[in-house]
């Protein structure tokens, strides 16, 4: 057993755990858009960070790829994480802003503001597909291509691969490009309709009504709005 | 090249290193070496070789003279270059005709041919010898100065000054932790930009249980305008090499592997040739010198990509996998190559650990300051009369390198910026010119150590501008895996380039920095750690040029394409249609004696005219206060 400190409390992890698992266990919530429990842990949404250390070593890592380790000291949600969280969700709006994943995680998170030009790419790079076609279906027909800002999924040399049997898997998985959002202004890039929404879904609406179709999934209507 | 024997125990290989150093003591010849690396290969040396051979042959010199083809000396800018020992008499930029003229005056006559020497670009001054030049004086050149005396592609030659005495000492004399004791000792720490202690990182991995190690030299350059670990496995492979058998020794690896960049076709060359020559003489491979140590030894080329520079990036490559980061911990030293415990070393790194091991820990700590031991080669480039190589002690300041071994900036013009550390690295303006170099100092100052890029930048150089290019360059050279990385440096990079462009906005260089910190702090691996420094670094000395950009849309140096516009100043115009000639597009009109004019429609922009003007006559405009002019009056 490692112990280590979370917030504040004494935490207990078995050996092997990342610090997103042991802080699932405990109830503790970090928000995660590239991690699935049944695929290896990547680490390229950094949504998932946490900070650990303590003074000025204290740094910030992915939760998802982080070993716990004996004696950690971590932090969930400091106003350094908040921060860095809020910009990882401004920078992947402006690539894929219809996405309703990222949508709700904007209006969960505040993010009221893209500043950035838009690109609408719809693809986030997380690598769930790549990983789901190699790990879960045993595929290996997607992969990634290039590097830096021309890194692009698709099948080797563009071409229609023999390996992929057609059975979804990515597009299950995706987040940014099978939901779409509904919301109001959808269109006009960041809704933050969740957000604004008042009064709050579950007050007014039952879980088939809520007008997302999303049965409050979204977890904004438990949003206290004044 | 002297054939290579195999040494079949100890005491072989001790006494032909005697019998070598002794044969090199007596040497009645003169020597002439010339630097041949890739710099001076670029520069002509294998012409200047092949004349300098027919021109001995033709005097009927060949039995006094012997001619030594070496790697880089590191004065770059006096390529090709030749010293004739034992005087020490040098001569830089030599062409082959000029080859002749030395070997009849100083070879035959004895006289020394003044022209070829050396001058002092602010003293104007000749310097006869090699020790008098002062790019060479203010130098500590423990791991760079044997480039001179060795040919790189001959084990025999590495003997002869001494080779493999340290490895023997390791061997025969030391306990793997007496060896980690004496590395840890004398504080070197590691060369490629973190500055991690190289003996803690050789004890994690000595400790690491498990039989099988491995160790690892990383010599995957990237950084532009830097060239230290290509010019150290050109000019003295033996010498990496052993470093890292030492390294074994010590960590108890019996497999190791060389990471080079496959554009260094040289020291691909030559450290291949060195493997040959050693597996050869029975110092690589199965029981080594009839003990129980044996240790293999690889090179693996690199496809050039930045991001491999990082080590489980490059772990990555070596396994045959994308050269993508993951996350430490697990550290190397505790799952490394093919999950195995792992220590890898920066070429640097592994060329000093011979001399520690010879000249012990006390000599190695008693250069340098309290927190950096040792010397740092660091490649001076840019707006500097003495590009080269230089290798300091550490704690030296900013203005000794820049002005006394470089020798200041050319045709006069003002410093105003040196960036050092490559990419990752940061601008540090004048003010920091006192600034002693060590890695805690130059990382308070917004920079980093690196792996010892320096480019020196005078005052017709643009902040915004090189901003702009790193940032270029990491969007580029970034894996793309964390989305900060990716996204981070694609949009710092789309703004700044706005910036250039006079599209800034209010407000701009506010999300630049919220951008830019973010990147810092979200990141992986080091690269998307140390991807804002470009930006942070000359925000916070340079943010006056950034605001100039944004609102009064004009670029103080005269850089930025669109914001200038270069017109001809009448009055000191004297019509010698030097720029017409320049000018690549034909954008300039006039006739002889009459004042030119330039077509701006047909412009590009390139600054061939400034550069050709010796008048001063053509200058670089605002863009926008030509067009208000034009308003004015019709």
């Amino acid at each position: 057993m490692i112990t280590m400190k979370m917030n504040g409390v004494e935490v207990k992890a078995e050996e092997g755990w990342t610090i997103l698992e042991t802080a699932k266990f405990y109830g503790l919530e970090i928000p995660t858009l590239c991690h699935h429990e049944g695929l290896t842990p990547y680490g390229a949404c950094r949504l998932c960070l946490v900070e650990i250390g303590e003074g000025p070593r204290a740094k910030l890592v992915s939760s998802c790829t982080y070993p716990a380790e004996e004696g950690l000291v971590v932090h969930t949600d400091t106003k350094r994480v908040v921060q860095a969280r809020r910009m990882m969700i401004e920078l992947m709006l402006s690539v894929a802003p219809y996405s309703k994943t990222i949508q709700d995680l904007a209006s969960k998170f505040g993010v009221t503001r893209m500043r950035f030009k838009i690109r609408n790419e719809e693809c986030i790079l997380c690598g769930l597909c790549v990983r789901m076609c190699e790990e879960q279906m045993d595929g290996k027909a997607i992969g990634f291509q290039n590097r830096g800002y021309q890194r692009k999924i698709s099948t080797p040399f563009d071409l229609r691969s023999e390996e992929c049997r057609l059975c979804g898997g990515c597009i299950y998985i995706c987040p940014a490009c099978q939901l779409r959002c509904q919301g109001p202004q959808a269109e006009s890039a960041l809704c933050n309709a969740c957000l604004t929404m008042d009064p709050t879904c579950l007050d007014y609406y039952d879980e088939l009504q809520c007008w997302m179709y999303d049965a409050g999934r979204c977890g904004t209507c438990v949003r206290e709005k004044k | 090249m002297k054939r290579v024997k195999k040494f079949k125990n100890v005491e072989e290989l001790r006494k032909t290193i005697d019998e070598q150093e002794a044969s090199r003591q007596q040497e009645k010849k003169r020597v002439i070496v010339v630097s041949s690396g890739t710099c001076g290969q670029a520069r002509g040396s294998l012409k200047v070789i092949e004349a300098l051979k027919k021109a001995i042959r033709e005097e009927g010199l060949k039995d006094q003279v012997m001619i030594r083809v070496t790697g880089c000396h590191g004065f770059c800018e006096a390529e090709p270059n030749i010293i004739i020992y034992p005087d020490r008499i040098f001569y830089q930029k030599l062409t082959p005709p000029d080859v002749r003229t030395i070997v009849k005056e100083t070879l035959v006559e004895g006289r020394v041919v003044e022209k070829f020497l050396h001058r002092d670009p602010l003293t104007k001054e000749r310097a006869w010898y090699e020790n008098e030049i002062p790019f060479y004086q203010k130098q500590k050149r423990i791991v760079l100065g044997d480039n001179v005396f060795v040919d790189p592609t001959s084990l025999m030659e590495y003997l002869s000054i001494g080779g493999f005495r340290p490895f023997l000492k390791a061997l025969t004399r030391m306990k793997p932790g007496e060896i980690i004791d004496t590395v840890k000792q004398s504080g070197l720490r590691g060369r490629g930009g973190a500055g991690f202690p190289t003996g803690i990182k050789w004890e994690a991995t000595h400790r690491a249980p498990g039989d099988i190690k491995y160790i690892i030299c990383n010599g995957d350059e990237g950084d532009p305008g830097a060239y230290m670990d290509r010019s150290v496995l050109e000019g003295n492979p033996f010498r990496v090499i052993e470093g890292m058998m030492i390294g074994a020794l010590a960590i108890g690896a019996r497999e190791g592997y060389i990471y080079v960049r496959d554009e260094y076709p040289l020291a691909v060359r030559h450290v291949t040739l060195a493997l040959e020559q050693l597996y050869k003489a029975g110092l690589l491979g199965e029981k080594i010198l009839g003990t129980d140590f044996s240790f293999d030894l690889h090179i693996t080329k690199g496809a050039g990509a930045f991001v491999c520079g990082e080590e489980t990036a490059l772990i990555a490559s070596i396994e045959g996998r994308v050269g993508e980061p993951r996350q430490r911990p697990p550290f190397p030293a505790q799952k490394g190559l093919w999950k195995k415990p792992t220590c890898i070393n920066n070429v640097e790194t592994w060329a000093n650990i011979p001399l520690i091991i010879l000249n012990g820990a006390d000599w190695f700590s008693s250069i340098g300051t309290s927190g950096s031991k040792g010397t740092k080669i660091f490649s001076l480039v840019g707006k500097i009369n003495n590009t080269g190589l230089v290798e300091v002690p550490m704690g030296i300041t900013l203005r000794e390198i820049i002005y006394d071994i470089g020798g200041g900036i050319p045709e006069g013009k003002a410093f105003k910026a040196v960036q050092t550390g490559g990419p990752s690295g940061g601008c540090l303006p004048a003010s920091m010119l006192d600034q002693i170099i060590d890695y805690e100092s130059l990382t308070a100052a917004g920079s980093i150590m690196g792996s010892g890029g320096m480019i020196v930048m005078d005052e017709k150089t643009c902040m915004v501008d090189v901003a702009m290019y790193f940032l270029n360059f990491l969007r580029d050279e970034s894996c793309g895996k964390c989305i900060s990385c990716r996204e981070g440096t694609q949009r710092m990079w789309e703004i700044v380039k706005d910036i250039t462009e006079g599209k800034g906005q209010p407000g701009d260089l506010e999300l630049l920095e919220e951008l830019a910190l973010a990147t810092k702090e979200a990141s992986m691996c080091g690269l998307g750690q140390t991807a804002a420094n470009p930006v942070l670094s000359t925000l916070r000395y340079f943010r006056d040029e950034f605001e100039a950009h944004i609102y009064d849309k004009r670029c103080p140096a005269g850089v930025c394409k669109s914001l200038i516009r270069y017109a001809v100043i009448p009055e000191k115009c004297t019509g010698c249609e030097a720029c017409k000639r320049a000018c690549p597009t034909g954008a300039i009109q006039g006739t002889r004696k009459d004042v030119h004019l330039i077509l701006y429609d047909k412009c590009i922009k390139c600054g061939a005219c400034l550069e050709a003007c010796r008048f001063e006559a053509i200058e670089a405009q605002r863009e926008e206060a030509i067009a208000i002019v034009r308003e004015v009056k019709p």
